[in-house]
């Protein structure tokens, strides 16, 4: 009571009152640096949500980087085949913390329409913990911008 | 001249994973300082084992896996298949569903050389380029989604015909595009092509021989550009394609500019085949009548090929008597094409095997299978 | 057209058969005789343009056709031939058309079919470790 009390005159001031974790999240949930990666139909509908008409950058997402060593945000976009799965498990591991996976498409989920097959992984959770499902065939960048937004509540623990 | 022993050559691995749109392309170059020795490519990173998967579904199952091998032009694999499938059990298509199948297929081609124009514009560095043609290859998608409900990945086309009408707002987005599509190019002209350094990247850069092309199978844009005039929609007629009016663009000196080139004039041509076909659409049904169970009779087979975007796609199909094909086929022109990726990159600079790969177009979802 | 197939058939004599479908003229043989009646396919009938390399799994073999054509005369034809399911082998012609190189490795990597003196007869889509050949149709796919 007292301490809200004294937030509230300090704010009266305009003096932000906050946890240094608060600010932290705040920053990292507007600003997240995806990596270029994808195989497949998935991230051309990723470069369309970059590209002008959808624009990524409205939300602060639009710094796609080349080296996982600079990059936070790891969009798993198509499927993982036989051949990718060591490659995207290194880069996973070259990501420095924290990082954040989301799977795009029906592919990186669940294996997609190439389940049945021999060379496509049942999703990419098995290789690693994903924080947000995208689902769709491609999914259209709006539901692409939807699986980042529900990311960007969960890194703000609003979620 | 100096002669360098293994121990003084380097190897880089440029990819799979690259900021290019290529998808997980392996290229391993050989390089002595910043000359290429050699360039190996090791393929694979997209195989999604689609002959395979094939033989376990029917012929109607098929459909929407022709469209994710070559994502970009969506509706070309589709045709290409749906195509073999009509020849090897023997079905007619009506009219008004092959005009809107070459006016789908035309705009495929369109869509696709738009994003390899924007896509080799970003591989060189020239990061604008790719939004200017994603903005216009945004009107395409709209488009595609008016008529199939999915913008990129359509499904469209049927066996006998197509799934749905056009709607009626089509004809003015059509109608408007083509309006628009000269002072298009000319932005690009201004932007892109007309770019110094763009030009000093590309001309020159890469030649591959007419007699290399069409002894490794090359096909598509990346032989027209070597000067072999080869087109499958006039050497070998498909559809209705002998109906319409226009030319073949060929260029003579098998670098990476005129790669470029007869994709820019392409993009001009198909706009021509599309204002004719929208003018002569007749009326009619847009479907055959087909069983509900499509089979085909055992030991038929057909070999039908069209000309995709990236080249010569054609579909082997075996047929055993079931609803299921007993081996399905695709000859990817993608696939066929890279094998000449070490070719042309030999003797050049690290900086040209970039060049060479977004001027060669490859997809690597068609490449892998 | 018929030129070329009075030429082949002077050529090879009975090691040959011609058929004839709606769309393609077929020339089957066996895989030994295949060298000589490719090269004069292409040396002499200008046969420069390998449209597809393919084969087929059979149960008592394995087929392998080839789609030729040339583009200067616009003509097509089509070689087929086969061996048993447990040789799975033909020779290569990767000498002819370098760009039956890299269809004749994916067919040995997702068939197991061997060619002799291909240049370089290694997997090319699946990974280096992986064991069987998904394509032939005794191969299990676990679900």
């Amino acid at each position: 009571m007292a301490l809200e009390q004294d937030i509230e005159v300090l704010e009266k001031n305009n003096i932000i009152v906050s946890t240094l974790d608060k600010l932290w999240n705040w920053g990292r949930a507007h600003s997240f640096w995806p990596l270029t990666y994808g195989c497949n139909c998935c991230p051309i509908e990723m470069m369309a949500a970059g590209a002008s008409r959808f624009d990524m950058a409205r939300y602060g997402y639009e710094v796609f980087r080349a080296s996982p060593r600079q990059a936070d945000l790891l969009i798993v976009a198509g499927p993982i085949t036989l051949k990718m799965k060591p490659v995207v498990e290194r880069i996973w591991a070259q990501m420095p913390e924290p990082k954040w996976v989301v799977a795009m498409g029906n592919c990186a989920t669940s294996g997609g329409p190439f389940k049945d097959g021999y060379a496509v992984l049942p999703g990419c959770d098995s290789l690693f913990d994903v924080d947000v499902f995208v689902p769709g065939c491609p999914p259209r960048p709006e539901a692409l911008f939807h699986g980042l937004l529900e990311l960007k509540k969960k890194v703000e623990g609003k979620s | 001249m100096i002669t360098l022993s293994a121990s003084e050559l380097m190897t880089i691995n440029i990819g799979p994973q690259h900021p290019s749109t290529h998808g997980g392309l392996h290229v391993e170059a050989v390089l002595d300082g910043e000359m290429v020795t050699d360039a190996i490519v090791h393929l694979g990173y997209v195989h999604r084992a689609v002959e395979k998967i094939a033989e376990g579904k029917t012929y109607v199952q098929f459909i929407p896996y022709t469209s994710r091998l070559d994502y970009l032009a969506s509706h070309l694999p589709t045709l290409g298949y749906v195509q073999a499938v009509e020849k090897l059990m023997g079905i007619e298509v009506p009219e008004r569903a092959e005009y809107i199948r070459v006016i789908m297929a035309e705009l495929s081609r369109i869509a696709s050389h738009l994003l390899f124009i924007g896509s080799m514009a970003m591989d060189l560095g020239a990061t604008t380029g790719l939004i200017y043609c994603f903005r216009d290859r945004e009107r395409i998608m709209d488009m595609f989604e008016m008529t199939s409900g999915q913008r990129m990945i359509a499904s469209y086309m049927r066996i006998g015909g197509v799934a749905e009408d056009v709607p009626e707002e089509f004809y003015p987005a059509v109608g408007s595009f083509l309006k628009d599509l000269p002072a298009m190019l000319k932005e690009y002209d201004g932007l892109i092509f007309g770019n110094e350094i763009l030009q000093a990247r590309v001309k020159g850069i890469g030649r591959l021989t007419a007699q290399d092309a069409v002894a490794y199978g090359v096909s598509g844009p990346n032989l027209r550009a070597c000067g072999v005039d080869y087109d499958i929609r006039k050497a070998e007629p498909y559809g209705i394609y002998d109906r319409f009016d226009f030319e073949v663009p060929v260029a003579q000196g098998g670098d990476c500019w005129d790669r470029i080139m007869v994709r820019v004039e392409e993009i001009v041509q198909s706009a021509r085949i599309i204002e004719q076909a929208v003018n002569g659409l007749p009326a009619g049904e847009i479907k055959a009548k087909t069983p509900r169970i499509l089979k085909a009779e055992k030991g038929a087979e057909v070999y039908h090929r069209i000309e995709s975007s990236k080249g010569e796609l054609g579909y082997y199909i075996v047929g055993d008597g079931s609803e299921k094909p007993y081996r399905l086929h695709v000859r990817a022109p993608s696939f066929i094409n890279l094998a000449v990726l070490p070719l042309i990159s030999r003797g050049g600079l690290l900086q040209d095997i970039i060049a060479n790969i977004a001027t060669l177009d490859p997809v690597l979802g068609e490449s892998d299978r | 057209m018929s030129q070329i197939l009075q030429d082949i058939q002077t050529f090879m004599g009975d090691k040959i058969e011609v058929s004839q479908d709606k769309h393609y003229t077929c020339i089957s043989t066996g895989a030994d005789n295949l060298p000589a009646l490719l090269g004069r396919l292409k040396e002499i009938h200008g046969f420069n343009y390998l449209a597809n390399l393919t084969a087929v799994d059979y149960p008592d073999r394995f087929e392998i056709i080839y789609h030729l054509h040339s583009i200067p005369a616009n003509h097509k034809i089509m070689v087929k031939s086969s061996v048993s399911r447990e040789e799975a082998q033909f020779p290569s012609t990767a000498y002819l058309w370098p760009g039956a190189d890299w269809q004749e490795r994916e067919l040995f990597d997702l068939m197991g079919i061997k060619f002799q003196n291909h240049p370089n007869l290694i997997r090319i889509l699946l990974p280096d470790d992986f064991e069987g050949h998904p394509l032939r149709k005794d191969f299990k796919v676990k679900g």
